[in-house]
């Protein structure tokens, strides 16, 4: 293993601190607004979920749904724009850079990137007093492992995809409904039993149940193999993406 | 002295189509390579190779005592590159452009700064230093690439193009540049389709054709080898016609190119003389150029 990965980190790291306000800024008021939103609103409706209010339910879906989002969009289409359309890639191939190196930076960098998203999910939760105490801060190794996992999966799309318009499949068909079947907005026994094996057959569902049970002490099923279904997901998927940038882009 | 670099048997095909076809070569230190060629010849490609950017299907390579492309990437240490199409960063600097790629040479931070004086004036950038890449003209992004391109104190510069889009002032500012890096005793390695730009900066040339190098020398031996001391374009109506009938005796060679006809010759005198007044056909007297090996070689125009 080498450490030049680094370098891209770094690359991105400089530029994202230049946007940095804007980009806390929406970090932190998107959830916000999803949450007392749907929270307060649909709470009202709902009552309580497994015993507790819906907002807090909701929060803890949240704080995985917005580590899925902000890895996706830095590992789809910030990455694919740096491919494609700002040929920064192939730029830093001319130095002693490999594609490897490439591509194993902007998969730990959106997986940070998306740490950053949900730690501000948590940040708002202290807030609006629905975390307490020290223990809520171990699900941040687990939003870190989740956005590897979302990143690794997304760097698969971006390194086969043409153009843009790729993307939409790969919302339509997996990301959209993996969001609604994997327990972040209802639970997931309110599905019927067929589609909770699919959602469990995805990773965010995993990654929901890892956040609940870390920061409200809800009971986990199966810790180490969600664990291990979204390291295997997040590795198959950075491996395949070496594998298909490398055919890419050593032609 | 071991050349800096050197290609032994290249052969590169894309989907059965082969695009180098047995190129060898070897530059030594401090000389300025160019390989000419038409667009499509296999030039972008033999650099790719030798980058270590694209893996030939037969053939060895070496690059400051590197073997490619199993080494490439430590032999990437000592070599500079600028690409045909600028690919500068376009969410940094100008100054962060070049401080970003001291870094990807595992350079530090104080020695990228204590560079950027020097790497600046170099582009002509000095006053520049904190704009956008998007403000600089295209001449001035191909100084920048330039400048990037010495980060790293390389043994070994290789251009793609390095003139190609720009105008002809800039053009000059480039070539400026580079002749003060060959001063320097920097290798340059570039690839161009501009034969003036070959004969102004390479001490020695190769000619690539349809993936195979059909030439190689000095451009002025190059020149005196193949060519006649003379030549005279002859064009206008009916150009092609008369050329054939009365110019053919009286020349030691002809080429004809769509209208014009290129005549070859030691002295222009009687040529001159015979089109005389004639209403319609011009002449153009020049000395032989690099483009003129190029038509006798191949048979066609080097121009696409």
């Amino acid at each position: 293993m080498n450490w030049r990965f680094i370098h891209l980190i770094e690359r991105n790291f400089l530029v994202w601190r230049k946007l940095f306000i804007p980009s806390l800024t929406t970090n932190l008021a998107d959830p916000l607004i999803y949450l007392v939103g749907f929270g307060f609103g649909i709470g009202s409706l709902v009552g309580s979920v497994n015993g507790r209010p819906y907002i807090e339910f909701l929060a803890g879906g949240m704080l995985c749904y917005s580590t899925l989002n902000s890895a996706t969009a830095e590992a789809l289409y910030s990455a694919f724009s740096r491919l494609k359309m700002q040929r920064t890639w192939e730029g830093i191939l001319h130095a002693p850079m490999t594609v490897t190196d490439i591509i194993i930076g902007e998969w730990v960098w959106a997986a940070l990137k998306a740490l950053l998203s949900g730690s501000a999910i948590l940040l708002i939760m202290y807030a609006l007093g629905l975390a307490h105490g020290f223990r809520p801060l171990m699900v941040l190794p687990v939003l870190l492992l989740l956005g590897l996992c979302v990143a690794g999966l997304a760097l698969v799309m971006t390194t086969i995809a043409k153009g843009f318009d790729f993307f939409a499949y790969y919302f339509t068909l997996v990301l959209t409904p993996m969001s609604f079947l994997s327990g972040v907005f209802f639970p997931l026994r309110s599905l019927p039993s067929w589609l909770q094996d699919v959602a469990l057959a995805l990773p965010l569902a995993h990654g929901a149940m890892l956040a609940r049970g870390l920061v409200f002490g809800d009971p986990i099923p199966h810790p180490l193999s969600s664990i291990l279904l979204l390291a295997v997901y997040g590795v198959a998927g950075v491996l395949i993406a070496v594998r298909v940038a490398n055919r890419r882009l050593y032609r | 002295m071991n050349p800096v670099l050197w290609a032994e048997g290249l052969v590169k095909r894309y989907d059965g189509r082969v695009v180098v076809d047995g190129v060898s070569f070897a530059v030594n230190g401090g000389e300025c390579f160019g390989i000419l060629g038409p667009n499509g010849a296999g030039k972008t490609t033999t650099l790719r190779c030798c980058l270590g950017l694209t893996t030939a299907d037969s053939g060895a390579i070496g690059l400051a005592d590197f073997a490619i492309p199993a080494q490439a990437r430590d032999a990437r240490y000592r070599v500079g590159v600028v690409p045909q199409f600028d690919n500068l960063d376009p969410d940094f600097t100008v100054e962060e452009n070049l401080l970003m790629w001291a870094r990807y040479f595992d350079l530090s931070h104080r020695a990228a700064r204590a560079s950027m004086p020097r790497l600046l004036a170099f582009a002509g950038l000095s006053e520049r230093g904190h704009v956008r890449i998007d403000t600089l003209s295209g001449g001035m992004k191909r100084r920048l690439t330039i400048a990037r391109a010495l980060v790293n104190d390389p043994d070994i510069l290789f251009l793609d193009e390095p003139t190609t889009g720009l105008d002809p002032q800039a053009r000059h500012l480039v070539w400026d540049g580079l002749k003060r890096l060959t001063k320097e005793g920097k290798t340059l390695v570039l690839t161009t389709h501009f034969m003036d730009e070959a004969e102004r900066l390479c001490d020695r040339l190769c000619v690539m054709d349809s993936g195979r190098i059909i030439a190689e020398g000095p451009p002025r031996t190059l020149i005196e080898q193949h060519i006649e001391p003379v030549v005279v374009e002859v064009y206008g109506e009916g150009a092609r016609a008369w050329a054939d009938s009365v110019a053919r005796p009286l020349v030691s060679r002809l080429e004809m190119t769509g209208e014009t006809a290129f005549c070859y010759t030691d002295a222009a005198e009687p040529l001159l003389a015979a089109i005389g007044e004639h209403p319609t056909i011009r002449a153009m007297r020049r000395p032989a150029n690099l483009e003129d090996v190029f038509i006798k070689i191949t048979g066609r125009e080097i121009r696409d």
